[in-house]
């Protein structure tokens, strides 16, 4: 009952109405002189420093669903749920020069999304039209998970209902304030949020990575009592080091995780945010400490085996929610106070990239949807009204997800998140580098790789939850033909599919001699940087507002 | 604007290339922490960590030394 819980839903409270107020007076923070322009709501002027850029990137990649998941897949499955780590460490040496490139280009030509960068680039609005719905559609539901991340910590407060209304009445009440504050502050809001949330995490983790082995007879108990766990159980595939079947899988999910990551709308929205290419690329050297970060919080899976866990049950009968057991392990081992702000962390911690997100989709919907086919003369100031407006729609539709559809649907569909936004990388990661591919191959691969993934993903069971279809990411090779019990990540093959598909129909398209548009960007724009009288909108925009000190 | 336009002298500085032998060091983090061979073992432990934990713990290190010595290898001269 929650009234066992009560220091903790009041610490939580309390620590929560204190970002929403910080929420609020963002929009006062690095005033800018006119708020009625899409690179002020939706990309904060273009001038975030080194350490806003740290702590908004960083809270925005590790969102409240890693901190949830990732430990609830090292509970269930052991290693395998490691992936996280070599995913992160992957990720900052490939966007070290990638998007330092986008964000050189972006800057010159004030594009706000990626799909506009496209546009410009292969000269194709229906390009443009399908990395705009990608994006959007693989963010959705990325939004809607933030919700499944509250929901836990709520969950093992004891803030439940009898009815669908009251037990989902908090998150819609927290959604609410989000969507306000977001409204008017724009990304300035999560950039100010994530200094709380980012510290919060930090502070509750070092405790928890030093208090809990203590508490639990150290680090080598905790391991050897995962691996009696993992002994035990009749699942082949788990325990506390990889089998000569999962290491395929392992590796791909890091590495197309790593790709799919920087290409999600809202990591490019926050590294566009920032000021100069030097802030993107000493930030890809700090902000690896959230991977340290993330592998110790991986590391509570073991540690919730080893205090004796059991995850609350879930929406039906004879299901657990795997997603408690790091909240269940806080509540028994912390004090209630301290407790309670692990599970701020946990909540505050949705709130920013859920934010971020709902920008980065509003900005797609805006530029490539809104300004391409419903109003091509709309103003900056029209934009930005358009964007704020989506956003309060999107973030809707997120709630409305969980409110009304099994919550199992949003892991489902961030799931296909994930393949669907790699099936952009030709168009926008390789299209930094190279104009060779033809924009309607472009076209043909993505539809190829789109098509591969999806039929993949539909073939894929989860014994454990007796689901015929979109069971998981590992596809056994065994269907493609091959004789081996080996596993690999669909969105490898999807993209690597789609990346056949789009040179062989290039080829065939030049061979055809068919017109293949005007590219708007030069060599030199990939190299932009800050100080560039060439770069557009205007210099001196936010001369006035107080530049933060370069860290 | 064209490409044939006369550029100032503060656009010509204020632009890098990035192409620099030093980038290809990039690639070191990338492959390293996706050679499961090098880390899939228990032993040896340290502080009670597994091989497969400590060690993948201590590829984070080395994606940070990379991308720091390569930031500092090709950062403009000259502006720090």
């Amino acid at each position: 009952m929650w009234r066992d819980h009560l220091t903790e839903i009041i610490v939580f409270s309390a620590l929560f109405l204190l970002v929403s107020a910080m929420g609020f007076v963002a929009a006062r923070w690095r005033a800018p002189k006119d708020m009625a322009h899409l690179d002020e709501w939706g990309l904060g002027g273009r001038s975030f420093g080194g350490w806003i850029t740290w702590f908004l990137v960083g809270g925005d990649l590790y969102t409240a669903y890693t901190f949830v998941a990732v430990p609830a897949l090292m509970f269930g499955a052991g290693a395998a749920g490691f992936f996280a780590v070599p995913y992160t460490i992957v990720i900052y040496p490939l966007v070290f020069l990638v998007l330092c490139r986008l964000w050189s280009v972006s800057h010159r030509h004030g594009f706000v999304t990626p799909a506009d960068f496209v546009r410009r680039r292969f000269d194709s609005p229906v390009l443009a039209l399908l990395i705009a719905i990608t994006g959007i559609v693989a963010t959705m539901p990325y939004i809607a998970l933030q919700l499944v991340g509250i929901e836990a910590v709520l969950k093992t407060m004891g803030v439940t209902g009898d009815s669908a209304l009251a037990r989902h009445l908090p998150i819609i009440i927290a959604f609410a304030i989000l969507a306000a504050y977001t409204y008017q502050s724009g990304l300035r809001a999560p950039a100010l949020i994530a200094f709380v949330k980012d510290s919060l995490i930090y502070v509750v983790i070092l405790v928890a990575v030093i208090y809990l082995p203590y508490k639990l007879g150290g680090w080598g108990s905790i391991f050897d009592a995962a691996d009696a766990k993992f002994a035990a159980s009749p699942n082949p595939n788990d325990g506390i080091l990889l089998n000569a079947n999962n290491q395929l899988q392992y590796v791909t999910l890091a590495f197309g995780s790593a790709l799919a990551l920087f290409l999600y709308p809202h990591s490019i929205t926050g590294v566009l945010a920032s000021r100069n290419r030097d802030v993107i690329k000493r930030n890809m050297s700090a902000l690896p400490a959230y991977s340290l970060l993330l592998g110790l919080i991986a590391l509570l899976g073991f540690m919730a085996i080893a205090a004796g866990v059991k995850p609350l049950p879930g929406a039906k009968e004879g299901t657990v929610d795997s997603n408690t057991v790091v909240p269940v392990l806080f509540d028994q081992q912390f004090p209630d106070w301290f407790a309670g702000v692990a599970y701020a962390a946990i909540g505050i911690g949705a709130l920013v990239p859920a934010a971020i997100m709902s920008i980065a989709a509003a900005n797609l919907f805006t530029r490539n949807i809104y300004k391409e086919y419903l109003k091509r003369d709309a103003s900056p100031a029209q934009e930005a009204n358009v964007s704020k407006i989506t956003s309060l729609v999107v973030k809707v539709g997120a709630v409305a997800c969980i409110v009304f559809l099994d919550p199992q649907f949003s892991i489902d569909l961030q799931l296909i998140g994930g393949v669907i936004i790699l099936q952009t990388l030709p168009a926008v990661a390789l299209g930094l580098y190279t104009r060779w591919f033809h924009r309607g191959a472009l076209i043909a691969g993505w539809v190829a790789g789109m098509g591969l993934g999806m039929w993949m993903l539909y073939q894929i069971p989860n014994p454990a939850s007796k689901r015929a279809h979109f069971g998981g990411s590992a596809f056994p090779l065994s269907d493609f033909g091959f004789d081996t019990k080996k596993t690999i990540y669909v969105g490898i093959v999807a993209v690597l599919v789609n990346l056949v598909v789009a040179a062989l129909v290039t080829l065939a398209l030049r061979a055809a001699k068919v017109a293949d548009g005007v590219d708007g960007t030069t060599p030199d724009d990939y190299f932009a940087d800050e100080g560039d009288p060439r770069v557009t909108p205007g210099p001196d925009r936010d001369a006035d507002s107080a530049r933060e000190p370069v860290a | 604007m064209t490409a044939g336009e006369p550029e100032t002298p503060r656009a010509a500085s204020s632009r890098a290339k990035d192409h620099s032998p030093w980038n290809w060091l990039l690639f070191i983090p990338i492959v390293v922490p996706l050679i499961p061979a090098l880390f899939n073992a228990d032993s040896p432990r340290i502080f009670g960590f597994p091989r497969f934990y400590w060690l993948q713990l201590v590829w984070i290190l080395l994606g940070v030394a990379t991308t720091t010595l390569v930031y500092q290898m090709t950062k403009k001269r000259g502006t720090h």
